[in-house]
């Protein structure tokens, strides 16, 4: 297994552009999860400060996410 | 055609159902590319006998060749999505197609550095001005374009619109890309597998390719999905559907 694994002489160049396509890859997979969580978390607390606004006096513990 | 075919696709512009829509396809579509590409890799680099003129070095092939075709088939479904969006006023239109524009970049990134991985055992350098590789390198230019260019707008269909000129200007590199091998006699291969006629490859190569070809596909629409829901909660932030998501009203995932 070793043998297929060294790719004769161009395992780097071989394994390299695996790398490339699986870091590339996951990378874009990732991205878009973290921005829609962090869109939601932004609009949560956007949301919190316009109902505070509204209600003067309660206390602004619901931005703490912000 | 059917009746409900148009009536489907009318129902999908508007964003709460997109919206739905793509959050209930998504897993789906990433789960089996995750299995088409693992299958595809281990038919490519280990089952695919070894090529008697490059060894083991061709088997870049099977991850440079799909992603060079993603590069060229997203710039193609963003075309279409910006002309629409453009035409019609389309908001998803314009999501779609300002959100396939990263992963038309980030596919034509692998193509080049793949590329050149390729080239320096084979030909016996990273890089060269080829035909194909320099409108390849155009092409990622036009991609960054598209996203600075939407980025750079304080409102963001006015990004939207103006970038989806861009995309369509940009839509001429295409057809360069795809035929420089056949206009211009330089170091890059001609195609190896065709549409029209018999392919040059064996069948134990091709159909690592065509699997991988699939799982790029599939990708795309998982990535997609994904990238467009994002956009919609941000850019629908002050409509009522969005308020119910975060309120847990609209059941299925509430964060």
């Amino acid at each position: 297994m070793s043998h297929a694994f060294a790719m004769g002489d161009y395992g780097f160049y071989v394994w390299s552009a695996v790398a490339v396509f699986f870091i590339v890859l996951l990378i874009d997979t990732l991205a878009p999860l973290a921005r829609r969580r962090r869109n939601l978390r932004e609009l949560r607390a956007r949301l919190a400060r316009q109902e505070n606004r509204r209600r003067p006096g309660t206390p602004p513990s619901n931005e703490s996410d912000a | 055609m059917a009746n409900w075919v148009p009536l489907w696709l009318h129902r999908l512009g508007s964003p709460p159902v997109f919206y739905r829509f793509a959050g209930a396809v998504r897993p789906w579509a990433l789960g089996l590319a995750l299995v088409l590409g693992a299958v595809a890799l281990y038919g490519g680099l280990f089952i695919a006998p070894a090529d008697y003129q490059q060894g083991d070095a061709y088997r870049i092939i099977f991850i440079h060749v799909p992603s060079a075709w993603m590069s060229l088939f997203i710039y193609g479904a963003m075309a279409v999505a910006a002309f629409i969006g453009l035409v019609w006023r389309i908001k998803i239109a314009e999501t779609v197609a300002m959100e396939s524009a990263p992963i038309g970049a980030a596919f034509t990134f692998i193509t080049l550095v793949t590329g050149s991985l390729w080239g320096k055992p084979m030909w016996g350098t990273w890089w060269t001005w080829d035909a194909r590789l320099t409108s390849e390198l155009v092409l990622l230019f036009i991609y960054l374009g598209v996203i600075g260019l939407y980025h750079s707008f304080e409102d963001r269909r006015q990004g939207a619109r103006a970038a989806s000129f861009l995309v369509l200007v940009g839509a001429v590199n295409v057809p360069i890309v795809h035929f420089s091998v056949n206009w211009w006699n330089t170091l890059h291969q001609a195609s190896t597998v065709r549409l029209l006629g018999p392919s040059h490859i064996e069948a134990s190569m091709l159909w690592p390719l065509l699997t991988m070809m699939a799982a790029t596909k599939l990708y795309y629409i998982a990535s997609l999905f994904a990238r467009v829901r994002a956009d919609l909660v941000a850019s629908e932030g002050g409509k009522g559907w969005v308020r119910d998501l975060l309120a847990g009203r609209a059941g299925n995932d509430p964060a």
